[in-house]
């Protein structure tokens, strides 16, 4: 059970990322009395509006109006509440991303930030409603955290540590139902800043966030069929970075692919990238994810297809990957 | 009710005192806001001389009263009345703008102790204010919020956003000031971007609205003590105000929206502030 905790949820196999989200921030809604919700009329969608049932006077629907959303939690937190934040990713981090900064990072505000339908997960609403640049904006803002859960029982786990976590904290979620990747609430550890190792390798490293770790899991487990070796890492917190983890990925594969339903440019590919230019140490990253392009609109599971997120495109990469014959020509010990 | 004769005369004496202090660290700093710092004073001095409740010793005291400049660039005139008020020493303000000075154009609540909140970039003090006051009324806490914003800045989108959610909120306990003084950075309001009618825009979301003299103390503190007994709707003051109040030289025109003062110009600047107060 999660440190502190006197309730667990176990029985998440059939919800979203999303509905999860809403019990249990309805539950810590009982342990956190100064613990207060805001939304932009996405309460029903966010799924925010669970808290309103049992908190009716600790919940404030503003409308559509982003800006007003963000400076009215500022307010709040600096008055001694515990405002917690939902709504679409894309209205998050891009609508009013100056309120976000200017309000909450810029003063040290403790707002907690849960943005949903992020990456293409919102697949049929097109590029208005997804959001493929939202790790990049946060995380370029001083003094937040950034985390991408991969399912359900992560996203629990998430919010929950945000509550004692110092400080803002952006959550992104998707919308669509996303296949469990751990058991229950309880069967992982989870810790922000430290990346989930969930399969050991030795050739080839997949590092992967948000809903494209499922995908990542069973691209490791289509190549051990071809008898490579992957090791797969959930990389659930792009900041504060698990530098220590991606180094240990270097050292031992030397070959990185990195996944997440973001734009390739400044989101956790790039994070990744900086740790390894900064240390000066030999690998080759490959980066997918969207290729510096406008979402199409479809199904949220054909787009994780089409922008090969999913396991064939990771299969596919690793094969791309494996094939590079950099080690051949140069004495790579002497160049690490 | 009018203020007391002796009462008048004391924030009449503020008032100059803060003018006189904004011209010098002006001066001394190469570059101020000066001319919104001039229009806002006369709002601020009655509000931290008179009505609002707190400590300078504890800044942060829980019961304290707040006060959010969201037109943030009269931060020069802010940074003075905390000086004199003793939130920190004065002799500070020699390095307003300076290399690590914790004095920027725009204050910084983090830097500058008796700030509520870092203003500067527009459009963000009401919504703020409004999660201050509703935290205060979801806490039975019993302090009051004021905010100033500028008249230019109410162009901006987020304002409206927040005066529509104050009044749907029914957030009474905050009162807010418009500095009216009719001058954006690159011209008169009406012309860059007209915002008439104010009182009757902010009538039709919901407020309670009145229009005075912003310099004139009595005025003030009418207005005041009236938004305190509102239980029903947002309050706003329109206070009509003159940029670079008090310098002849500057008033009413835009070019002093921001500006450097030389030797001369300072002497000029003091001379005029105390003829002004000289006649009343």
């Amino acid at each position: 059970m999660a440190k502190g905790l006197t309730w667990t949820i176990d029985d998440a196999d059939h919800m979203t990322q999303a509905e999860i989200y809403g019990e249990v921030l309805t539950k810590l809604g009982y342990e956190y009395k100064n613990l207060v919700a805001l939304t932009a009329d996405l309460a029903g969608s966010t799924k925010i509006g669970r808290f309103q049932k049992d908190f009716p006077d600790r919940f404030f629907n503003v409308g559509i109006a982003e800006m007003n959303l963000f400076g009215m939690a500022s307010g709040m937190a600096a008055s001694g509440l515990l405002p917690v934040v939902s709504t679409f990713a894309a209205f998050a981090a891009l609508r009013c991303a100056e309120h976000v900064r200017t309000d909450v990072c810029y003063q040290k505000r403790n707002v907690k930030i849960i943005a949903t339908h992020s990456g293409t997960s919102f697949g049929q609403a097109g590029t208005t409603h997804h959001c493929t640049e939202d790790l990049a904006v946060m995380r370029a803002m001083s003094g937040m955290t950034v985390i991408a859960p991969a399912d359900a029982y992560e996203t629990a786990r998430a919010v929950v540590a945000a509550m004692e976590w110092d400080g803002p904290v952006y959550i992104r979620i998707g919308r669509s139902f996303e296949p469990p990747l751990h058991k229950n609430m309880d069967s992982f550890d989870f810790e922000i800043g430290k990346a989930i190792k969930l399969r050991e390798g030795t050739d080839i490293t997949v590092i992967a966030t948000g809903r494209t770790v499922p995908g990542a899991v069973e691209a490791a487990e289509m190549a051990a069929n071809e008898g490579l070796s992957v090791k797969v890492l959930d990389l659930h917190t792009i900041k504060p970075i698990d530098v220590e983890a991606i180094m240990e990925a270097v050292m031992e594969t030397r070959r990185i692919i990195t996944v997440e339903d973001h734009n390739v440019y400044s989101g956790m590919g790039s994070a990744v990238a900086d740790v390894i230019a900064a240390s000066g140490k030999g690998c080759v990253l490959k980066k997918l994810g969207l290729q510096d392009e406008f979402s199409i609109v479809g199904y949220p599971d054909d787009l994780l297809h089409y922008y090969k997120m999913d396991a064939d495109g990771i299969v596919e990469a690793i094969g791309q990957v494996m094939k590079m014959d950099f080690e051949a020509d140069e004495d790579w010990e002497d160049e690490i | 009710m009018a203020l007391k004769p002796a009462e008048l005369k004391k924030l009449k004496q503020t008032a100059l005192r803060i003018r006189e202090q904004i011209v010098e660290v002006t001066y001394t700093c190469g570059g101020a806001h000066i001319g919104g710092a001039m229009s806002q004073t006369d709002i601020m001095v009655a509000l931290y001389y008179k009505f609002m409740k707190f400590d300078p010793k504890k800044p942060l005291l829980p019961t304290r009263d707040r006060f959010i400049l969201s037109k943030g660039h009269g931060g020069v005139g802010h940074a003075v009345i905390l000086g004199d008020l003793g939130f920190f020493d004065q002799k500070e303000l020699a390095d307003f703008n300076k290399t690590g000075s914790p004095f920027g154009m725009h204050l910084d609540w983090l830097k500058v102790k008796g700030v509520d909140a870092s203003t500067g970039s527009l459009g963000h003090g009401l919504s703020i204010g409004i999660g201050m006051s509703m935290a205060a009324r979801l806490q039975n806490k019993k302090y009051h919020t004021y905010v100033v914003v500028g008249d230019g800045e109410l162009h901006g989108g987020p304002n409206w956003e927040a005066i529509m959610a104050a009044a749907h909120f029914k957030v009474t306990n905050m009162t807010t000031f418009v500095d009216r003084n009719k001058l954006c950075i690159d011209g008169p309001t009406e012309e860059i971007m007209g915002v008439e009618p104010l009182k009757e825009k902010f009538e039709s979301f919901g407020w309670k609205a009145v229009e005075i003299d912003g310099h004139d103390f009595d005025q003030i503190a009418d207005a005041i003590e009236q938004s305190h007994k509102e239980k029903d709707k947002p309050f706003v003051i329109i206070a009509n105000t003159i940029k670079g109040k008090g310098i002849d030289f500057m008033e009413g025109l835009a070019k002093w929206h921001y500006a450097g003062l030389d030797e001369e110009m300072k002497k000029q600047a003091l001379a005029s502030l105390r003829r002004m107060y000289k006649n009343g």
